[in-house]
């Protein structure tokens, strides 16, 4: 009977175990493909596509052009190399503007003749409908769009994911954001933590020791939203003030904020690294006539080196990932940063403020999976440096 | 010993499995779920909560995300009515037809629009073209609008908001915002900027308003006549910048909602549309 029962329990941690790892790899598995199947399609809604006249010699627009026809900062034919003649737009909006209701029928059944007819009277005309609507006569041509490439998507430097007709999805803000935000992020919490990691293993008193560590911790334990809150009314004002700034929301707000976050981590860890330093070596480090501050600098600090590291990385990719307080103090406006006191956005701002409303499924959607993937095997690959910095350790 | 033991326990199990599907049972035939649009989730909430006084056996449940979270769930069969603050999007209609629903979509308040700035700002009032150049970005500094010379920091609500959608269709003439506009979460969150923001403009729903900062009259016909935002002119209609509220729901759920729907439209539920700050219908 208890035979069996251990073989039970054994079974049962067993099954858990495999369980946990294939439920990770099924997330993975579900990230990239939903990401991937993104890349390759049309920057147009689905079924939709844009018409002209034959005698258009343009076959090509890319996304950012229809952008700006659409936006009325391109309204000549001259500007895509044809000849000197206004673009008109019309689409399922301004339509009822153009023809009356018994001309288009009530179910816009005579919607392709009147469309198909405007093309050609006026031959400037860009008109953007659904291939359902649309069916094409010899009057009329689709133009071709730049489909979405990998490079196109990292390379790209405006994200208007919601723009119509054409999505423009260039991350590249994104990624500079995030990054900015990350780096200097690290910069202000590394020698903080780094000093408070040694004073804790080496100065402080177990006393005080006793204190200071429960509430470095707790600090782990606040939630993102409040960080982001306590960002938006405090730091954001203050940095106003300090630097004479017209925008408070920058990218040095989300630093600061962030290396309050990642503080907890780096200390922990790097203290636990310069404790590991053998009692034998700081003593004969002392016994040589070192003082207290040459042993730890010329000898456990050494020692900890690649603990310290992993607890720098490990930081970083707490801050790369962080996504609520960095969503509340940084703008979001998806430019490419030149400085640290400028708005920025960041990747998992991104993702979390649009993925509520993107249509299931849709083009959308499935860009913000690619961000997710992107912004996964960034948070993955320093993970891999800091796993195998700490193995480096154990192996000397 | 043992076995009687086992035999409880199970008997327990069984009771209680039973009994959570009765509950299961109950639940689904009188509670309703909202889901949707942050602009009327206020209003959803306060009329559920008056609503469930009067109706004791009733359970709603009412929860924000954006419009687009509540047509998603309602396409997915995760809520009863989705309250949104836009019309359906062209990809969100074939979905329906797709799965052939056919939908219910209900006015139940209008809501206006005000621009803000901050309260030191000199500028009184703007027109819709200004407007729209303010936040495509090709006006940049006060002083053009007749304010002093600093920078004009637009901000602006998320693209997953309704009200984004909302005020690019009917502001900007659907030309897309600048990159350099930031981007804020929530419409507290723009308050909360403008407020502390010298060079700041943005937009927020009425019911939002707060002294920290100052409503901007805006002019629809190129500047002849400005009105204030407020209830009054948005409910004669002279405030151009107001959208229906919507409450949408799968015409096959008419039953279970109808009720709350009515308590809604009627004249209690328009006085608390009035409470939230909302314009009512009547």
């Amino acid at each position: 009977m208890k035979r069996y029962l251990e073989y039970l329990i054994e079974w049962i941690i067993k099954g858990c175990g495999f369980i946990s790892a294939f439920i990770v790899l099924m997330i993975v598995l579900f990230l990239f493909k939903e990401g991937i199947s993104f890349l390759n399609s049309s920057p147009l809604e689905k079924n939709y596509g844009l018409f002209v006249s034959v005698n258009n010699p343009v076959r090509k627009l890319t996304d950012l052009q229809i952008k700006n026809i659409f936006d009325k900062k391109i309204t000549n034919w001259s500007q895509l190399g044809w000849r000197n003649d206004s673009i008109r737009t019309i689409d399922i909006n301004n339509i009822e503007s153009i023809f009356t209701k018994e001309q288009l029928g009530t179910n816009y059944e005579y919607l392709s003749i009147c469309i198909n007819h405007y093309i050609d009277s006026i031959p400037g005309t860009l008109a953007f409908f659904s291939e359902r609507l649309l069916s094409i006569s010899s009057g009329t041509k689709e133009i071709e769009v730049d489909k979405i490439s990998l490079w196109s998507f990292l390379s790209g430097e405006e994200w208007f994911p919601t723009a119509k007709p054409a999505s423009i999805m260039g991350t590249l803000p994104l990624l500079l954001g995030t990054l900015i935000v990350s780096f200097f992020a690290i910069l202000f919490a590394l020698p903080l933590g780094l000093a408070a990691s040694i004073y804790l293993a080496e100065i402080a008193d177990e006393r005080i020791r006793k204190i200071l560590k429960p509430i470095i911790e707790l600090l782990s334990g606040i939630p993102s939203v409040v960080y982001g809150f306590f960002g938006l009314v405090v730091i954001v004002p203050f940095l106003q003030r300090v630097f004479h700034l017209a925008v408070g929301e920058t990218a040095l707000a989300g630093s600061i904020l962030l290396a309050i976050m990642a503080l907890p981590t780096i200390i922990t860890v790097s203290e636990d690294a310069i404790r590991t330093c053998p009692r034998a070596m700081k003593e004969a480090s002392l016994a040589l006539g070192a003082s207290h501050w040459q042993t730890i600098w010329k000898v456990i600090l050494p020692y900890a080196s690649s603990g310290i590291t992993a607890a720098s990385i490990l930081g970083i990719g707490r801050a790369i990932g962080e996504t609520m307080a960095v969503l509340m103090v940084t703008g979001n406006a998806a430019t490419i940063p030149h400085g640290l006191l400028q708005p920025v956005r960041t990747i998992p701002a991104t993702i979390a403020a649009e993925l509520g409303e993107a249509p299931y499924g849709g083009l959308h959607f499935k860009s913000l999976f690619a961000l997710a993937c992107m912004l996964f095997l960034i948070t993955m690959l320093t993970n891999i440096i800091a796993e195998r910095i700490s193995a480096k350790r154990k192996l000397s | 010993m043992k076995l009687s033991n086992l035999f409880l326990l199970s008997a327990l199990l069984i009771i209680s499995c039973t009994n959570s599907n009765q509950d299961k049972k109950n639940a689904d035939s009188k509670s309703i779920q909202l889901k949707g649009s942050d602009t009327v989730l206020p209003l959803g909430q306060k009329a559920a909560e008056a609503f469930m006084k009067m109706h004791a056996d009733v359970s709603i449940t009412v929860v924000g995300g954006g419009s687009g979270t509540g047509i998603t769930a309602l396409m997915d069969g995760n809520t009863d009515i989705a309250m949104a603050s836009r019309d359906l999007k062209g990809e969100e209609k074939l979905k329906f037809q797709e799965k052939q629903m056919n939908l219910e979509i209900k006015t139940i308040a209008v809501d206006a629009l005000a621009v803000i700035i901050h309260p030191e700002n000199k500028v009184e009032k703007l027109t819709r073209e200004q407007l729209e150049k303010i936040f495509t970005g090709e006006i940049t500094n006060w002083k053009d609008l007749g304010g002093d010379d600093a920078k004009i920091v637009v901000y602006s609500r998320e693209n997953s908001s309704g009200t984004y959608e909302f005020f690019k269709e009917h502001v900007m003439s659907k030309k897309n915002y600048a990159s350099s506009v930031l981007n804020m979460p929530a419409t507290g969150a723009i308050v909360q900027s403008v407020s502390q923001t010298k060079g700041a403009i943005g937009y927020i729903g009425l019911a939002y308003m707060s002294p920290e900062v100052k409503a901007v009259h805006v002019s629809y016909d190129e500047g002849k006549t400005f009105v204030a935002p407020s209830i009054a002119s948005a409910k004669d209609k002279s405030y151009p910048i107001s959208r229906p509220l919507y409450y949408i729901y799968d015409v096959k759920k008419t039953e279970k909602v109808k009720s709350y729907i009515d308590y809604c439209l009627s004249a209690e539920g328009q006085k608390l549309v009035q409470d939230v700050g909302y314009i009512p219908l009547m």
